[in-house]
C-alpha cells in the first residue's frame, strides 16, 4: 500500500523573480532569472539538473506551448522536460511532476520551473476563457470571468450563513487588508502599499459582492525549485525543506451538476487538503500548522479555504478573521508575502511562489516577514472555477 | 375541422418610449413623432428567438412529439442561408421527421405561412403544423420607421383535434406595391411617400380583401365579432373601420401604443390578442398587408375556454422594462459602435460539427436522466454525476428547457464583455433536479435574490459578424411577480 512522499524529497535550492507589471522583461528574462537564483541558492550548476518540469498556463499565448520554451532558454543539454497545466494550480503541478520522479527514484536532483507573463496578453484581468475552456463548453458555457465565478461563491456564502451584505464585504475587507500589510514589508511584491478597509469597501465593484481589492494583482513572473532525495539534501545544506505533503483533488463534476455542493466552500480544497494531512500525519491543523500560503486569487477564496481546511469552524471564518488570528502575529499567520492579493498572480509561477515563501519562512530568512519558530507550512494553490476547480495542497517542514 | 389548436405570443421586456427617440433625434426629424411605446428586443435577442419564444408559450400542454411541422414567417431572418426555421425547430426540441420552411420576404408571410399549414393538415399532410412568425426590423437613426417598427412574435398551432378557431376560409390579394423594401444586401427598410403608402395601400388593400373575403363566403360585416387588420397608423386604422362600417368595439387594437408594427408577426400577434378575449361562436377576420393582402375567416369554438391560460400578448404587455435611454436602443441594434474591449472582440470561432453533434444540448436543452437512480443532469453524460450511482450508459434524454429552477446563487459581473453590463449569470437548480450555470437576461441585479424562480429563454449567445455564425444557447430569466 502507497503511504505517499513523506519526508521522501527535499527542496534545496529556490528562486522567484520580483512579480509585477514588468513591462521591460520577457518570460525568458523571467524564466532564467529565477533558476539562477535557485542553482546559487542550492550551491549547485546546470549539469546537475537531471530532469526538470515547466509550468505555464495562459503563457502559451506567449511562449507557446510544450517544454521547448524552459529547455531551450536555459540551453538544458537534451535532458528530459515536460510541460505541466492545470489552470492556476499549474506551477504545483509542474513541482508535483518533479517530486514524484525523485520520490520513484528516477533521477535524483530535477528542476520545476513556473512563469507567466500575463501582462503581455492585452487583457486586464485574465485573458478570455473561452479559448480555454474547449469547443463543447464554449456552446453553453456562460460568459464568465474568474472574478464573476468566485463572487457566485461569495453570494452562497453569504447567503447560506445570513451575512447581510455589508457585513460580508467587511469580512472579506479584513483579508485583504491583511494581505496588503503583509506585502508592503515584501521587496518582490507586485503591490506594496496599505491599504485600509474603508478604502476597500469602497473600492469600485467588479463583480458583485467583490470590488477591486478583493481580487488580487495580474503579474508577470517567475518561481523555481531544485529537488532532491533527503540524502543529497543533507549534503547540499544544513537546512533543506521536506515534502511532507503533496496532493491534488480535481472536481468530478458534481458541484456543476449534482446538487449536493452547497456553493459556499470548494470541495476539492476539502478534499486535497484532509488528504495532505494524513499523508503528513497531522492531526489537529489548527494547532500544527505554523504559517498558511493560501490561494486568494478573490479575498473570498481565502475565507472558504480557513474553513475548507478545518482551520477555522464552517461558517465562523469571520470570528477567526475579526481576532487576528492569520495576521503576521498571529496564531497561524496567512499570506506573510502578501499572497497572491499583493505579490500577485503570474499563474504558472504562483504555485511555486507560495512553496518559495514558506521555504524561506522555514529557514528564518523570510526578512521582517519572518514568523517565530515555524515547524509546517502549508500552500493551497487552486486552479478553475469554485463550480469545477482542481486543487493542490502542499505541506513542508524541517 | 382544421383551425388553429393553440396560440402563443411573445414581446421582449425592453420599451422605448417614443418620446425619447424624439428627445434624440427630434433635431433631425421632429414630424416623426408618434405617441406611446415600442417593444425592443434585448442585445440577446432576434427573430428566431422570439419565435422560439412564442411557441413555447403556445405548445403549453401540447406534446412536442406530436407536431409535424414548423414553418417559421419573418422578414428578418438572421440566416440567407441555413434554415432559420431548423434552428427555432432544434430549440423547441421537435422531432428531426419533421416538415421544416421559412416563409419570408413579405409581411403577409405570417398570414402565408399560417394559410400553408392549415392547408397541410386539412391535405393530411400533417396532423399538427407549429406556425411562429417574429420580426425585428430596423429603421435608420431618425427615420419614420424608427417610429414604428416595434419586436414581437407569435405563434399558433394548427391542426384538426382540438380546434379553438376553425379557419373557414380565405381571400388574397397579391400586388407588386413596392411601399418598404429592403434589397439582399440592406440592413435599413426603405420606403415611398408615405401618403401613397397610406392612401394607395392601406386604405386599399386592406377593404377589397375585406370585402373580396365577405362577397366570397357570403357575409355581412355585422356578422363578425372581431376584425383584425394590420394597419399600424392610428388614423387610416380608424378610416378603415368606418369604411367597413365596423363599431370600435368590433375592431382590434393595433398594438400601436404598447409594441409597434412587428412586421410578419403582426397581424398574428393582433390575432393572439383577439384570442385571449375570443367566445365561442365569434367570427373572426384577420387581414395582413404587404405587397398585397390576405384575409383569414375564422370562427371560434368551445374550445377556447380551455386556451385561456397562454401568456400570450396581454400576459408580455403586463411585464415590461423601460430601456430608458435612445443610445442603449442604438447600441442594441447594432447602430452605434461600442467599445466593448479586448473581452468583447475575442470571439472565439464556433465548431460546426461539434455544434451538430451536440444539439440537443444546445439548442434544445436537452440533457438527460439516469434510469438507474433518477438523476436529471445537464449537458448530457455517459457517466451518472450521482456519486452514489455512477451508472454508466444507462441514460434517457430529459429536456430542461420548459421546466422552472431555481437562482442558486448569482454574480453582476462588469469585467465580462456585454453590450448590456453588467453581464448576469448565475447558477440554477431545475424543480425536479439538475443544475447548470446559466446567463440571466431580462433582469436587474437589484431584483436578484438567491432562490428565486427562473425560467429558461431561448438567446442569441453570442455573434461572430467576422464568420457570419450566431450562438444560440438559453438563459434564465428570473420570474417576478406575474411571469
Amino acid at each position: 500500500m502507497a503511504e505517499g512522499i513523506k519526508d521522501k524529497v527535499a527542496i534545496v535550492g529556490m528562486g522567484c523573480t520580483k512579480f509585477g507589471e514588468l513591462w521591460d522583461k520577457s518570460a525568458e528574462d523571467l524564466m532564467v532569472e529565477a533558476f539562477l537564483e535557485a542553482l546559487e541558492d542550492a550551491g549547485l550548476e546546470k549539469k546537475d539538473i537531471q530532469a526538470a518540469w515547466l509550468g505555464t498556463c495562459f503563457e502559451e499565448i506567449h511562449v507557446g506551448k510544450s517544454a521547448l520554451p524552459l529547455a531551450m532558454t536555459l540551453k538544458l543539454p537534451f535532458i528530459p522536460v515536460t510541460r505541466t497545466e492545470n489552470f492556476c494550480a499549474t506551477g504545483s503541478e509542474a513541482f508535483r511532476g518533479a517530486c514524484y520522479a525523485v520520490a520513484a527514484g528516477a533521477y535524483d536532483i530535477v528542476l520545476a520551473l513556473g512563469v507567466e507573463k500575463l501582462k503581455d496578453t492585452g487583457y486586464g484581468g485574465l485573458p478570455e476563457f473561452s479559448s480555454v475552456l474547449g469547443g463543447k463548453p464554449r456552446l453553453i458555457f456562460p460568459n464568465v470571468t474568474a472574478p464573476g465565478a468566485f463572487a457566485m461563491m461569495a453570494t452562497r456564502y453569504f447567503d447560506r450563513y445570513g451575512l447581510d451584505p455589508q457585513e460580508g464585504k467587511l469580512t472579506m475587507a479584513k483579508i485583504s487588508a491583511k494581505s496588503h500589510r503583509n506585502g508592503a514589508l515584501n521587496p518582490k511584491a507586485h503591490l506594496r502599499r496599505e491599504v485600509s478597509v474603508e478604502q476597500i469597501m469602497n473600492a469600485p465593484i467588479v463583480a458583485w459582492p467583490l470590488g477591486l481589492f478583493d481580487c488580487c494583482g495580474v503579474s508577470d513572473g517567475a518561481a523555481a525549485a531544485i529537488i532532491t532525495t533527503p540524502e543529497i539534501a543533507k549534503k547540499l545544506r544544513p537546512d533543506p525543506v521536506y515534502v511532507k505533503a503533496l496532493q491534488i483533488a480535481a472536481s468530478s463534476g458534481e458541484e456543476m451538476m449534482y446538487a449536493g455542493w452547497d456553493g459556499a466552500h470548494v470541495e476539492t480544497t476539502y478534499r486535497a487538503g484532509m488528504r495532505a494531512y494524513r499523508e503528513a500525519g497531522i492531526k489537529n491543523p489548527r494547532e500544527e500548522l505554523s504559517i498558511l500560503e493560501l490561494h486568494d486569487c478573490f479575498s473570498i477564496t481565502e475565507l472558504v479555504t480557513y474553513e475548507d481546511l478545518q482551520i477555522s469552524p464552517r461558517g465562523r471564518a469571520k470570528e477567526d478573521i475579526d481576532a487576528g488570528f492569520y495576521d503576521l502575529d498571529g496564531q497561524i499567520p496567512c499570506q506573510t508575502d502578501g499572497g497572491l492579493k499583493c505579490f500577485g498572480h503570474p499563474i504558472g509561477a504562483s504555485g511555486l511562489r507560495m512553496l518559495y515563501e514558506v521555504y524561506k519562512q522555514l529557514q528564518g530568512k523570510a526578512g521582517p516577514r519572518q514568523i517565530k519558530n515555524p515547524r509546517l507550512g502549508l500552500t493551497h494553490n487552486l486552479g478553475g472555477f469554485p463550480v469545477m476547480s482542481v486543487c493542490s495542497v502542499v505541506i513542508l517542514g524541517n | 375541422m382544421a383551425g388553429i389548436v393553440s396560440y402563443g405570443a411573445y414581446v421582449p421586456w425592453y420599451r422605448l418610449n417614443r418620446q425619447t427617440i424624439l428627445w434624440t433625434m427630434g433635431w433631425f426629424n421632429p414630424a416623426a413623432m408618434l405617441p406611446g411605446k415600442k417593444a425592443v428586443a434585448g442585445c440577446d435577442e432576434d427573430s428566431i428567438t422570439m419565435a422560439v419564444e412564442a411557441g413555447v408559450d403556445c405548445l403549453q400542454g401540447f406534446p412536442r412529439e406530436k407536431v409535424d411541422g414548423l414553418y417559421f414567417a419573418t422578414t428578418t431572418a438572421p440566416y440567407k442561408e441555413r434554415q432559420n426555421a431548423g434552428i427555432a425547430a432544434a430549440a423547441l426540441d421537435l422531432r428531426e421527421d419533421l416538415r421544416t420552411a421559412d416563409f419570408t420576404d413579405s409581411l403577409k408571410a405570417g398570414t402565408a405561412a399560417l394559410l400553408s399549414a392549415n392547408e397541410a393538415v386539412r391535405a393530411q399532410g400533417a396532423a399538427q403544423v407549429l406556425v411562429a412568425a417574429a420580426d425585428t426590423r430596423l429603421g435608420k437613426m431618425g427615420s419614420a420607421q424608427e417610429y414604428f417598427f416595434g419586436d414581437g412574435a407569435a405563434a399558433f398551432l394548427l391542426g384538426e383535434e382540438n380546434v379553438i378557431a376553425e379557419l373557414k376560409g380565405f381571400y388574397s390579394l397579391s400586388a407588386d406595391f413596392a411601399d418598404h423594401r429592403r434589397a439582399a444586401r440592406d440592413v435599413f427598410d426603405r420606403a415611398w411617400e408615405e401618403r401613397w403608402m397610406r392612401d394607395a395601400g392601406y386604405l386599399q388593400f386592406i377593404p377589397r380583401a375585406v370585402a373580396g373575403l365577405l362577397k366570397k363566403y357570403g357575409l355581412n360585416p355585422g356578422d363578425l365579432a372581431k376584425v383584425i387588420y394590420a394597419c399600424p397608423y392610428n388614423r387610416e386604422h380608424a378610416a378603415i373601420a368606418k369604411k367597413l362600417g365596423l363599431p370600435p368595439e368590433k375592431v382590434q387594437d393595433n398594438l400601436m401604443s404598447e409594441v409597434g408594427d412587428t412586421g410578419a408577426a403582426y397581424p398574428l400577434m393582433m390575432l393572439a390578442a383577439a384570442l385571449e378575449e375570443a367566445q365561442p361562436g365569434d367570427k373572426i377576420l384577420v387581414v395582413s398587408y404587404g405587397n398585397g393582402a390576405d384575409a383569414l375567416y375564422f370562427e371560434v369554438t368551445e374550445e377556447i375556454v380551455n386556451r385561456k391560460d397562454r401568456k400570450g400578448v396581454r400576459g408580455h404587455l403586463a411585464d415590461q422594462n423601460d430601456l430608458g435611454s435612445y443610445e442603449k436602443y442604438a447600441v442594441f441594434k447594432n447602430l452605434l459602435p461600442l467599445e466593448v474591449g479586448i473581452r468583447g472582440e475575442e470571439v472565439a470561432f464556433t465548431q460546426l460539427s461539434t455544434l451538430f453533434r451536440e444539439r440537443r444540448s444546445v439548442l434544445g436543452l436537452v440533457g438527460v436522466r439516469c434510469q438507474k437512480c433518477g438523476t436529471p443532469q445537464f449537458p448530457a453524460q455517459r457517466v451518472c454525476v450521482n456519486p452514489e450511482c455512477g451508472a454508466v450508459d444507462q441514460m434517457e434524454p430529459y429536456r430542461f428547457s420548459d421546466r422552472r429552477g431555481r437562482l442558486f446563487t448569482y454574480t453582476a459581473d462588469r469585467l465580462a464583455a456585454s453590450l448590456n453590463p453588467p453581464a448576469i449569470y448565475g447558477i440554477v437548480d431545475f424543480e425536479g433536479g439538475g443544475r447548470y450555470m446559466f446567463d440571466l437576461t431580462d433582469c436587474e441585479q437589484d431584483a436578484l435574490k438567491v432562490g428565486m424562480p427562473v425560467r429558461m429563454s431561448f438567446r442569441r449567445k453570442y455573434s461572430d459578424e467576422a464568420r457570419g455564425i450566431y450562438g444560440y444557447f438559453w438563459k434564465a430569466v428570473p420570474l417576478r411577480e406575474g411571469r
